[in-house]
């Protein structure tokens, strides 16, 4: 491990650590404004296996995020808690099993087809819940008491929702920065780079990405079971290509290729969002957030190419760049 | 359904599916040549329908004049703002990853959405149709279909056939074509790609803001209109064939029908038809049905 990688692990690290001290800081806004941070970081998280890691960019992955939250309601008993021990894992293998159809079919296409297909399919889960009655149409479905682990955990409190979402985030995050790692994850790598090359050295890539992309639905289906628990409520707006964009645009934000880049952007763009819609800072003007979102966005584009994770590298370049400038000049000077 | 109504359902069918290749023309067109993403190209649209709204009192004032010559402003206007948006925000973008250009107009969408809330606000409107072409056709015994449609059906229509002209037969044309296929190429034969980039770019905003100002009669106008056009523009485009103005035209008309006849046929399963077709053409021609270049 050189010194880079150590400090990217310092920086992560300590990233959980600020998060799990953090409800003796801020009240119960605070926690629950966290918590949803914090669940859209998983959901990125799962993106980000596919677009960082394997180069598949999929607009659909709302579709597994609303299986696994709908999954979560619907299989819930209406008068008791749901045993977390079966109701979790079953929302996630629900939202797997989505992704195993819909990867087995969409990746036959490539490119700007693959975004397409994906979001093909992703509307299909939507209208579905969306035009039947299977999930409460238009009006959504409440989830009237919350998954527990006996007495153990109980998820209807707020403050062991947040811890438990943590876990599951940094459970997430240590399982594919191992899978990354991996024999597996060097073959996602070699396929995002050059999957001819990949095929011509002997593997079958097909196998590979179906495998990435049944996994990262899977991962989406976490964080739609984590959704749905702490709102008590799902309706068709989870599987909307909005919020498969919206999920988009935070990896990208942060820094594709960078699983922390993945946890940046989820908190760069909720957190921005939060402070353009504050009328304590924007008065009446705060009704009109999408300005400055949309401005701080354009922004980003055009100052931060790597995204948000390759600022400190920017900046090293600069000093870097400016300190090699200066010595150059001075032997300029010496000579003359 | 009988005669009638089955020949209403079908000029109904067309003018959406003109109207859709008139949108997704403009992204097939950007997306071809240029490699861009344009996630924004839903909001010119929406520009449009309210420049039609918006735009007729203070054209009327100014120049005397009615419906047409707001539609000659505003296409002038457009123009203008799609020159001036290439050079601004896209320019520097070519170099960069398709995800960053996805970025950039996403970020775009959110600033145009919030200045139209700002300047016009956030209610939906109607627009007249101009006076002409405010009356109805007898079609059959009971049934009437309005000129204005027409009108929007013969405007597409025309545009169409003027793409295809500028396409395969100007030098201008020629230059796309050949800019699509090889952008190294085409500058070391001495053509300014940057130019040629800045028309196109210009071209494919006034197409969809002149497109959005035609269908404002039609839709009525209203807040967001921009996105749910984008998706079923970015549908067309695909299934056509990215950078295929033949196979956008085509995609687009299928779409129409089939989203027209969808709601009269089957309306629970309506808004889920186009992407059933769209999966099922991708699955079965993975690029598309006409691939370009």
């Amino acid at each position: 491990m050189n010194h880079i990688d150590r400090s990217k692990a310092a920086f992560v690290a300590a990233c959980f650590a600020v998060l799990a001290l953090l409800p003796l800081l801020t009240g119960s806004y605070g926690v629950d404004l966290v918590t949803k941070i914090m669940v859209y970081a998983i959901f990125a998280l799962s993106l980000e296996l596919l677009v960082g890691a394997t180069g598949l960019v999929c607009f659909g992955q709302a579709a597994f995020f609303g299986i696994g939250a709908y999954a979560a309601v619907l299989l819930s008993p209406a008068s008791e808690a749901a045993g977390l021990w079966w109701l979790l894992p079953v929302s996630i293998v629900a939202a797997a099993m989505y992704a195993l159809a819909v990867g087995a079919l969409s990746l036959r296409t490539k490119g700007v087809y693959f975004i397409m297909v994906t979001l093909a399919f992703a509307q299909m889960a939507y209208y579905v819940v969306h035009d039947t009655p299977l999930g409460g149409g238009t009006d959504g479905i409440y989830l009237y008491v919350k998954p527990a682990l006996g007495s153990l955990i109980d998820l209807d409190g707020s403050l062991t929702l947040y811890f438990f979402t943590l876990a599951c985030l940094v459970a997430a995050f240590a399982f594919l920065a191992v899978l990354l790692r991996s024999r597996f994850g060097r073959a996602l790598a070699g396929i995002r780079v050059n999957e001819q090359r990949m095929r011509a050295t002997g593997f079958s890539t097909y196998p590979y990405k179906l495998a990435a992309f049944t996994l990262s639905g899977g991962i989406a289906g976490l964080a739609g079971f984590l959704f749905a628990v702490k709102d008590g409520f799902v309706n068709p707006e989870l599987m909307s290509w909005h919020l498969s964009g919206a999920v988009l645009i935070m990896i990208i934000l942060g820094g594709i290729g960078h699983l922390r880049g993945a946890l940046i952007g989820a908190f760069a763009f909720a957190l921005l969002q939060e402070f353009f819609k504050s009328e304590a800072i924007f008065g009446a003007f705060a009704k009109h957030w999408h300005l400055g979102l949309g401005l701080t966005i354009i922004a980003s584009v055009a100052l931060l190419p790597r995204g948000l994770v390759g600022l400190p590298g920017q900046w090293r370049e600069r000093l870097i760049g400016r300190s090699r400038s200066a010595t150059v000049g001075q032997e300029a000077m010496n000579e003359a | 359904m009988d005669f009638a109504t089955f020949l209403i359902q079908c000029l109904n069918s067309l003018q959406y599916g003109l109207l859709l290749f008139l949108v997704a023309s403009g992204l097939t067109l950007i997306f071809g040549i240029m490699g861009v993403i344009n996630l924004a190209h839903g909001s010119f649209y929406m520009i449009g329908a309210y420049m039609a709204f918006a735009l007729a009192p203070v054209v009327a004032t100014t120049f005397g004049g009615g419906f047409f010559a707001t539609l000659l402003v505003g296409t002038v206007l457009a123009v203008a703002l799609g020159y001036v948006l290439e050079w601004i925000f896209f320019s520097f973008l070519y170099e960069r990853e398709h995800l960053q250009q996805v970025l950039m107009t996403y970020g775009l969408i959110l600033v145009f959405e919030e200045l139209r809330s700002l300047a016009v606000g956030d209610d939906v409107h109607g627009v007249q149709p101009p006076e002409i072409l405010a009356g109805t056709l007898p079609l059959g015994e009971m049934m009437t279909y309005p000129v204005y449609r027409l009108f929007v059906s013969g405007v597409c229509l025309a545009l169409a056939i003027g793409m295809w002209f500028v396409f395969t037969r100007t030098r201008l044309g020629m230059m796309i074509r050949a800019g699509s296929t090889n952008r190294e190429m085409v500058q070391s034969l001495g053509i300014d790609i940057k130019f040629l980039y800045r028309v196109v770019f210009a071209a494919g905003v006034a197409i969809a803001v002149l497109a959005g100002m035609v269908a404002a009669p039609v839709s009525s106008v209203y807040p967001g209109m921009g996105n749910s056009v984008l998706i079923i523009c970015f549908v067309v485009v695909v299934i056509g064939g990215i950078g295929s103005i033949r196979g956008a035209l085509l995609a687009a008309l299928l779409i129409g029908a089939v989203d027209t006849f969808g709601k009269v046929l089957v309306p629970q399963a309506a808004g889920v038809l186009v992407y059933v077709l769209m999966a099922l053409i991708l699955l079965w021609k993975p690029d598309g049905l006409f691939k370009a270049g």
